[in-house]
C-alpha cells in the first residue's frame, strides 16, 4: 500500500505569538513548524505503515526553506520526500496550490492521500477537497479516525453534532484534523537517516497536466485588495490588587453600570 | 459568456435531518444587502431528500427564489452528491455570487463545489460588501465595480484581508456562522420554487455511509446565549466547572469552554469557543481560567462585555478584557454567585 501524506511549513501562531514594535506579525521571530492538522495526518499514515508496511511518501509545496518539514516527517518514520517550489509557483491562493500538488501527484502512486483538515496560517481547509476534486477521487473531510480494511478506508468524519461513519473504497483522499492522534517524536535513528536522506526537488516542469494558467499569483481567482494587521481590541481595567471580596464588588458593580443586572 | 451574464445572489440553505441551519437565515439576510446593491434578487439552493416544504421558511427570512435540489441520494450530507447538485444549479442558472455557510457540511462543499466550477473561493469570511477592485484605481490596470469583496481573518485571527475574485464567476464565499444578521422574518412570504434536478448516479465517489452516531446532548447552542460563563485549563477539573455552573444558573447564562478543555475531555465539543469552536457574540462573557490565545479570543473577542479572572497577570486574555481580575476564581466565582443570588430573581 502506498500512501501520499501532504504537509505544510507554517509560522507557529500557537507557540505565542510575535509582533513587531507597531503592531505588526513579527513573522520572521516565530518557528517554522509542521502544521499541526498537517501532522496528525502524518501520524495517522505512519500507524498504517506500522500494521501493514505502507510505504509514505511526504509532499510538500514551498519555498526552499520546506525542506525541513520532510526532513523532520522523515525523522517521525516518513520513507521519501518530494519537495515542490518554483519562483513560477509563488503567491497561489487555494486553487492554484491545489492544481499543483495535483501536478505532483499524478506522478505519484498512491493508494490514499492525506491531508491536514486546515493550516494554521490560512485556515482555510480548501486544498485538500480542491486536489480530491482535481484528480476525481472521492474525499473524506474531518476524519477523526481512520481505519484500513481491504480496499477501502473506514473513517469516523466529525460534524457539529455528529459524526459519519463513512466507508469509501481507495484511491481516495482524507484531511485530518489534529484531534486525531498524538503524534509520535522523532527517534535518533530517524533524525540520522534524515539527514541522509535525499529530497526529490520539483520545479513546474515535473507538474503533470497542468496549465500555467492555473498556477502562482497569476493563475489564483482570488486576489488580494487589501491585507492589514488586526486593529486589536485596546485592554480594558485590570486589577491586580483586590481580594476576593473586593473583586466580587467590583465585578457587581460593572454588571450593574452597564445594566446586565 | 461574459462575467455580466452571472446574476443573482446564491446561498446554500443547508439543512440537516430536514431541518434548516441557522447559518442559512444569516447568509440570506447577508444576500438580501447585496441583492439590493446590486439591483438583483436572493436565490436559496435547497438540497435533500423531501426538504421542498422548507421553501416558505426560506422565505420569509429573504429568499425571492428557491431551487430545491431533491432526490432520495440528498437524504444525508455526503460531499458528492451535494458537490454535483449545487455545482449543478450553478452551472445552469449562472449565479454571480454563491455563499455557503463555514460549517464542517460548508468548508467541504465549498472547496469541491469552487474547485469543480473553476472559481476562487474564500474561507471563513466575517465581512462581505460590494465595492471596487482594486479598491483605489491603479494606473493601467482596469478598476472593476459592484465586485464582491470578501474580509476574513487568516493567521490565526492576527491578520485581515480582503479578497476579491474579478475574473471568475461565480463570486464564492464560505461565511463564518454567527456573524451576519438574519432579517426579521416577513411573515406568509412567498418565493418562486424552482425544482431542479441534474441527476444522480453513485460513482466511485459517493462514500458508503455506514453509521450515524449523534453527538448533541440537550444543551442550549452556546452561539445564541447572551451570557456565557467560559472555563479555560485553569479551572483545574471537569468536577469544578459545577461552580461555573452555579454562576450561570445564577445570571441566566450558559457554560461554555476553551479547547484545552475539550482536549482533556472536560466538556462537550459543542461547548468550544475558538477558531476550532465556535464564534460567539454574547452580551457578556466570563472568561474564567482562561489564558486567553488567540485561537481562543478569535472566537468571543466581539462579545460587548469582557470579564476576565485568571491568576496569571500577563495572561493574555487581559489584553482582550474589558474588566480583568487577577485572583484565584476559587475563591472569586462562588462569592460572586452568591451576590448575583441576591440581586438576580
Amino acid at each position: 500500500m502506498k500512501i501520499v501524506v501532504c504537509i505544510k511549513q507554517v509560522p507557529d501562531t500557537k507557540g505565542g505569538v510575535k509582533f513587531n514594535p507597531d503592531g505588526t506579525l513579527d513573522r520572521g521571530a516565530m518557528l517554522a513548524i509542521m502544521n499541526p492538522d498537517d501532522k496528525a495526518g502524518l501520524e495517522a499514515a505512519l500507524r498504517i505503515k506500522d500494521e501493514t508496511g505502507a510505504e509514505v511518501t511526504v509532499l510538500t509545496m514551498g519555498l526552499p526553506k520546506a525542506e525541513e518539514v520532510l526532513r523532520e516527517a522523515i525523522a517521525m518514520g516518513a520513507d521519501k520526500g518530494i519537495l515542490v517550489t518554483d519562483r513560477v509557483l509563488g503567491g497561489a491562493d487555494t486553487w492554484a496550490t491545489s492544481t499543483t500538488l495535483a501536478g505532483a501527484l499524478r506522478n505519484i502512486d498512491y493508494d490514499l492521500i492525506i491531508t491536514g483538515r486546515q493550516a494554521i496560517d490560512g485556515d482555510t481547509a480548501q486544498v485538500g477537497p480542491q486536489i480530491s476534486e482535481h484528480l476525481d477521487l472521492p474525499v473524506i473531510s474531518y476524519a477523526k479516525d481512520i481505519k484500513i480494511e481491504g480496499d477501502s478506508v473506514v473513517v469516523e468524519r466529525q460534524y457539529d453534532d455528529r459524526y459519519h461513519v463513512l466507508k469509501a473504497k481507495m484511491p481516495c483522499l482524507i484531511t485530518a484534523l489534529s484531534e486525531l492522534n498524538e503524534p509520535r517524536y522523532m527517534t535518533p535513528g530517524g533524525i540520522f537517516d534524515a539527514f541522509d536522506a535525499e529530497i526529490t526537488v520539483w520545479g513546474r516542469a515535473d507538474l503533470k497536466d497542468v496549465d500555467d494558467s492555473n498556477l502562482g499569483l497569476k493563475g489564483s481567482p482570488t486576489k488580494i485588495a487589501k491585507a492589514s494587521d488586526k486593529v486589536r481590541k485596546g485592554a480594558g481595567e485590570i486589577k491586580t490588587d483586590l481580594d476576593a471580596d473586593g473583586a466580587v464588588v467590583y465585578i457587581m458593580d460593572k454588571l450593574k453600570e452597564k445594566h446586565v443586572i | 459568456m461574459g462575467l455580466e451574464e452571472y446574476k443573482g445572489v446564491y446561498v446554500f440553505a443547508q439543512q440537516v435531518d430536514n431541518e434548516l441551519s441557522g447559518i442559512a437565515f444569516e447568509l440570506l439576510g447577508k444576500a438580501k444587502e447585496l441583492a439590493k446593491d446590486l439591483n438583483t434578487d436572493v436565490t436559496a439552493i435547497l438540497v435533500g431528500s423531501g426538504v421542498k416544504g422548507l421553501a416558505d421558511s426560506l422565505a420569509e427570512y429573504g429568499a425571492d427564489k428557491v431551487i430545491v435540489v431533491d432526490d432520495p441520494e440528498l437524504k444525508e450530507y455526503r460531499t458528492e452528491p451535494y458537490a454535483h447538485a449545487v455545482s449543478s444549479v450553478i452551472n445552469e442558472y449562472k449565479p454571480e455570487i454563491v455563499l455557503v455557510g463555514a460549517t464542517a457540511i460548508g468548508r467541504d462543499l465549498g472547496p469541491r463545489v469552487s474547485a469543480r466550477v473553476a472559481t476562487g473561493l474564500t474561507a471563513d469570511c466575517t465581512v462581505l460588501e460590494i465595492g471596487d477592485f482594486p479598491i483605489t484605481p491603479i494606473a493601467g490596470q482596469e478598476q472593476k465595480h459592484n465586485q464582491l469583496l470578501m474580509t476574513r481573518p487568516a493567521f490565526g485571527g492576527n491578520t485581515i484581508a480582503t479578497i476579491a475574485c474579478p475574473d471568475n464567476r461565480p463570486q464564492m464565499a464560505t461565511v463564518r456562522p454567527g456573524v451576519m444578521q438574519k432579517i426579521e422574518p416577513i411573515s406568509g412570504a412567498k418565493a418562486e420554487v424552482i425544482e431542479y434536478n441534474p441527476g444522480f448516479t453513485p460513482n466511485n465517489k459517493y462514500v458508503e455511509i455506514v453509521d450515524i452516531v449523534k453527538e448533541l446532548s440537550d444543551t442550549v447552542d452556546i452561539m445564541d446565549a447572551k451570557i456565557l460563563v467560559s472555563g479555560g485549563r485553569g479551572v483545574g477539573s471537569k468536577e469544578n466547572f459545577a461552580i461555573l455552573q452555579d454562576l450561570a444558573d445564577a445570571i441566566g447564562g450558559t457554560v461554555s469552554c476553551s479547547r484545552a478543555v475539550v482536549d482533556s475531555g472536560w466538556m462537550p465539543k459543542e461547548l468550544q469557543v475558538g477558531q476550532t469552536g465556535k464564534t460567539v457574540r454574547p452580551n457578556v462573557y466570563f472568561a474564567i481560567g482562561i489564558s486567553g490565545a488567540i485561537q481562543h479570543t478569535a472566537g468571543m473577542e466581539e462579545a460587548d462585555i469582557i470579564v476576565a479572572i485568571n491568576k496569571d497577570e500577563t495572561a493574555p486574555i487581559f489584553d482582550v478584557a474589558d474588566y480583568g481580575i487577577v485572583g484565584d476564581l476559587n475563591k472569586i466565582v462562588p462569592k460572586l454567585t452568591e451576590e448575583l443570588k441576591k440581586v438576580v430573581k
